[in-house]
């Protein structure tokens, strides 16, 4: 079996460069690449175009690296939590684009699947269909989203093994399967990193055809962004 | 006395029926969770990836890897699923979700829905809000009737960026219950305890339907 394993974070990421185009795993929060982040963080490569759901919070996630300036473009679908954010785009700084979340997800898996373009409803009518085709599909009106690919995604997930099979935790899964197979480069980081046999292939979610470089990461934070209990 | 925020999501559960699929967006639609009578059977959808969503955890049973759209820390129940975000919207987009919930800043006579954007002001962006307006059959918007400052928010065309057009069926109020006319026009079919058909037409700035005995809300 093709053995995808790097030492670490620093190792699997040395090659992206100023001016690259990530994927970032995660929503909100839950199953973002923090050791990958804490990477970036670490090269200070700047002019990023990152392609994520959520822009992290002001100190965690890509909330870090928006505030060491880092980012060009953000490509997300809600960036309520970050204030940072909200400032540098509302002063012009930061360029984004808003997708609708169902888009954002179908438009990453349409770029690793192989399709170059497909029609949805969701933004029909709306600002978001400014300059897009629209067309009738038996009698609703659909608009034109094309498929998104990115350099490197970065991915996160519970388990995965030296052959690049991931499984995902909770819903720590949301964006991350879909951006292993857009990125031209995926770099999965993983809690747990076993011997390839070790992972029963019933229950794998992401095939390490996907992955072209795997680590074990370190020191998961796992911050919680709206802890709510019960007694 | 208008209603409060529980009124509101006390109304709309009764809306809720047997074998319901449903997603909830965030604020008020969030409480309606609490009031879904107990003998029926629905499955609550959470658009980052779990279908069933079960109550808060204990203190000891929460998980950074398991919250909901609202970044709240949730638990699963008995058949539970979870899944990615493409899938997610596959199931909304292709019509499996039957029932969603959601806020409003704005709706329009025609049923068009803004709630994701103040130019100039806040930019948080639509989340998921444009691919459940554009797909679901069935769109309740929980809402207050006006503004802070007073404002009708049923307007005859929206004037903040839609996030979706002619989708909105049926909007609860602190108000009123009103259905949405498919030629345009908010049909009146409930008013809350002690409001009257005036003051609902007072608050309302868009087209108020208004046809015969317009009865009281009934909440337990």
């Amino acid at each position: 079996m093709i053995n995808k394993v790097v030492k670490d974070a620093i190792k699997a990421t040395e090659d992206i460069k100023d001016g690259s185009v990530l994927m970032l795993g995660g929503f909100g929060l839950c199953g973002i690449p923090e050791n990958g982040i804490q990477a970036l963080l670490d090269m200070k490569v700047t002019d990023l175009t990152c392609i994520s759901n959520n822009a992290g919070v002001d100190d965690f996630g890509i909330g870090l690296l928006l505030q060491k300036k880092q980012v060009k473009k953000m490509i997300s679908s809600y960036v309520g939590e970050n204030a940072e954010f909200e400032r540098q785009l509302l002063s012009g700084e930061l360029e984004v684009d808003l997708i609708p979340q169902g888009t954002l997800a179908e438009r990453i898996r349409a770029g690793g699947a192989g399709i170059p373009a497909f029609f949805t409803p969701a933004g029909y009518g709306t600002e978001i269909q400014e300059g897009k085709e629209t067309r009738e599909f038996d009698g609703k009106m659909y608009l034109m989203e094309r498929w998104l690919k990115a350099d490197f995604s970065l991915v996160k997930a519970w388990k995965g093994d030296t052959a690049g099979n991931l499984i995902f935790k909770g819903t720590a899964r949301n964006f991350n399967p879909m951006m292993a197979a857009a990125g031209n480069i995926t770099i999965a980081e993983v809690e747990e990193l076993v011997p390839a046999g070790e992972l029963d292939p019933n229950e794998i979610h992401t095939p390490g055809i996907y992955v072209q470089r795997i680590f074990e990461g370190k020191n998961y934070e796992k911050r919680i962004e709206q802890r709510t209990v019960r007694s | 006395m208008s209603l409060d925020k529980i009124g509101i999501a006390k109304r709309i559960s009764k809306e809720i029926e047997n074998g319901m699929y449903i997603n909830l967006g965030i604020g008020i639609p969030t409480l309606v969770a609490n009031y879904i009578p107990d003998n029926l059977e629905v499955v609550l959808q959470s658009e980052n990836g779990l279908l069933g969503i079960g109550p808060f955890p204990t203190e000891d049973k929460v998980d950074a890897d398991l919250i909901n759209a609202g970044k709240q820390t949730v638990s699963m129940l008995q058949g539970s699923v979870l899944f990615n975000s493409s899938e997610s919207f596959a199931m909304i987009r292709g019509g499996h979700v039957h029932l969603t919930i959601l806020g409003a800043m704005e709706v329009s006579e025609n049923g068009d829905i803004a709630n994701w954007k103040i130019p100039g002001k806040m930019v948080k962006g639509m989340g998921g809000a444009m691919d459940l307006v554009a797909s679901a059959e069935n769109i309740i918007v929980a809402m207050q009737h006006t503004s802070k400052s007073g404002k009708s928010k049923l307007l005859k065309e929206c004037s903040l960026p839609i996030t979706g057009i002619r989708c909105v069926n049926k909007i609860v109020t602190n108000l009123a219950v009103m259905d949405v006319h498919p030629e345009g026009g908010f049909i009146l079919r409930e008013r809350a305890p002690g409001v009257s058909v005036e003051e609902i037409k007072e608050a309302t700035e868009g087209r108020l339907v208004v046809d015969g005995d317009i009865p009281e809300m009934k909440i337990d």
